[in-house]
């Protein structure tokens, strides 16, 4: 278990430069997810038009891993579909808890979280983002 | 310390964390146990496992007797008037609990004040807004002044007629700030209110004495001084007890039951229902023997030194900002180190085998006050020395150096 597993170049420059920073003024969903063992905050909002993602954003503060997994997220899900979206959640969740060796290529960068599953304390850091992005969607499907 | 102690304490060589010894630097969240502690507990176990005060026979009048014992040191520890004014619980949060449950729900009326301050734990706030909402009683709070102290002028302000209950923190788990309660229950007494004390930070680091604070009630943890986890001490003055209404109710709590009504067994047992947690009490009662072997005014003074010295150590790192009294008097210092997240700082530091705390430590409130969104905390009890501050010093320098700031790289665009 090194650290350089888990902080990875693309984590720490998705951390310090995040992609997709921000809250969407008109969002057509958005929720807002807590991670209560470390105190953080998350907040996603998505233009969901025809059932495909137009635009996604995210704001809040938490650890580096929260973040660059939220970064990395909203940059791949945008174009996508939100069944596609969900799917992919479902891929990186395997992965995270190290359930799945075979993620795809859909995971793209991604993938620089396959290392969080020999941390498991971190595993709600990367996942929080997608949870909160999964809430998004449910609250969107109760309207 | 003048030995070794963490030999007393078998964690230190059975946790293996890959490969590097645990230095355990988060006591203020739960001890380490000496075998001291362990040992009374496989006794007790072993050799006079029987229920308490309801055996006929002699094997569960022993394990009465041990379980009494317990109540009895516990009272002479922390210098109550009398062991009846002990009562056991799982731990703090439940003691402050049964007081605003059995109390607060009972005797708080609309627009009654409740004086808290800026500094507490969920589990002195969390009771008292169930207690709010149930009854209209209303929170007050002294606010926090400079170098992390209480302002007592804010006490001062809101002390009136209608308030009731002053439920203040001895000893901060986020600063180490050791607040002035005697000085609290003397203001708040004057105008009638009942005062209460959080002791979990401070009974297992410094030498207390209920009766010269003063307070009508005081909480406090086995867990967090060498004894085992669910066991915990509400002591109360016995004339309040005594008026109080039962918090929970069951065996041995009772005097006389008819299928509608019940009448109750005297303080503490009114307080006790259900088979307590025996086997805790032993160990608690062992832990405090080993605490006052080494000596509280001893332990106190080795937490002082290290904390000094953390302070002082950690301070030389760049971009580090500690949250601690100049003049502290325990061995907490929470801090936060620019560019580096809390628990990206406990990740770096386990994989040293670091253990510290990351979060908001329970006190939310506190953190909106220190205008941060959680911190990092390193905590020292006897069990820990010089060289564990500077293995401390050196996985943060570490941790600084993974974060320093870099320019967006093209690749990952």
């Amino acid at each position: 278990m090194s650290l350089n597993d888990l902080f990875t170049e693309i984590i720490l420059d998705h951390y310090q430069h995040p992609h997709n920073h921000g809250v969407i003024a008109k969002p057509t969903m958005s929720s807002r997810g807590f991670n209560e063992s470390c105190g953080d905050d998350i907040q996603v909002s998505v233009v969901v038009r025809d059932g495909v993602i137009a635009e996604a954003k995210f704001s809040g503060a938490g650890c580096s891993i929260s973040q660059s997994s939220a970064s990395i997220m909203t940059d791949l899900v945008i174009g996508k579909s939100v069944d596609d979206a969900k799917s992919l959640a479902a891929k990186f969740y395997e992965m995270v808890k190290g359930n799945d060796d075979n993620y795809g290529e859909e995971l793209g960068d991604a993938i620089a979280f396959q290392g969080v599953s020999k941390f498991p304390v971190r595993v709600k850091c990367a996942t929080l983002g997608w949870h909160t992005l999964e809430e998004a969607f449910k609250s969107g499907e109760k309207k | 310390m003048n030995h070794d102690l963490k030999h007393d304490f078998p964690i230190f060589f059975h946790w293996d964390s890959k490969g590097k010894p645990l230095i355990y630097l988060d006591s203020a969240a739960t001890t380490q146990k000496p075998r001291q502690v362990i040992q009374a507990i496989d006794d007790y176990y072993s050799k006079y496992n029987a229920n308490v005060h309801r055996g006929t026979y002699e094997l569960s009048q022993v394990a009465t007797d041990l379980y009494e014992e317990s109540r009895t040191e516990v009272a002479r520890f922390i210098n109550a008037h009398e062991s009846e004014s002990i009562v056991f619980t799982r731990n703090a949060t439940e003691s402050l609990n049964l007081i605003a449950y059995a109390w607060g729900l009972n005797n708080l009326h609309e627009g009654d004040e409740v004086i808290l301050s800026e500094m507490e734990h969920h589990s002195n706030l969390v009771p008292w807004h169930i207690v709010a909402r149930h009854t209209g009683a209303v929170l007050k709070f002294i606010k926090m002044g400079g170098d992390f102290q209480l302002d007592l002028s804010s006490l001062r302000k809101n002390l009136t007629a209608k308030t009731k209950i002053v439920s203040v923190v001895h000893v901060s788990n986020v600063l180490g700030t050791i607040n002035p309660v005697k000085e609290i229950a003397r203001l708040a007494h004057e105008a009638g209110a009942m005062v209460i004390i959080d002791g979990a930070q401070s009974v297992p680091h410094m030498p207390v004495d209920v009766q010269d604070i003063g307070c009508d009630f005081f909480a406090f943890s086995g867990h967090k001084m060498c004894g085992p986890t669910g066991i915990g001490v509400l002591y109360g003055r016995l004339e309040i007890l005594d008026r109080m209404e039962p918090f929970l109710g069951g065996g041995e709590m009772i005097n006389e039951v008819f299928p509608t009504t019940s009448n109750y067994a005297k303080p503490p047992y009114k307080f006790e229902a259900g088979t307590p947690n025996i086997s805790g009490a032993i160990g608690l009662k062992a832990a405090i023997e080993y605490l006052e072997n080494i000596g509280l005014q001893n332990v106190m003074a080795h937490e002082i030194e290290l904390g000094n010295y953390a302070a002082e150590r950690l301070g030389a790192i760049e971009g580090i900002h500690i949250f601690r009294p100049k003049k502290a008097g325990t061995g907490v210092i929470s801090f936060t180190v620019d560019n580096v997240h809390p628990h990206d700082i406990s990740t770096i530091l386990d994989s040293e085998g670091i253990a510290i705390r990351a979060g908001h430590h329970c006190a939310q409130p506190l953190m909106r006050t220190l205008q941060v969104q959680s911190t990092a905390r390193a905590s020292f009890y006897v069990y820990n020395d010089k060289q564990d501050v500077e293995a401390l010093a050196k996985a943060l320098e570490k941790g600084v150096a993974i974060f320093k700031p870099r320019k967006k790289a093209d690749v990952f665009k």
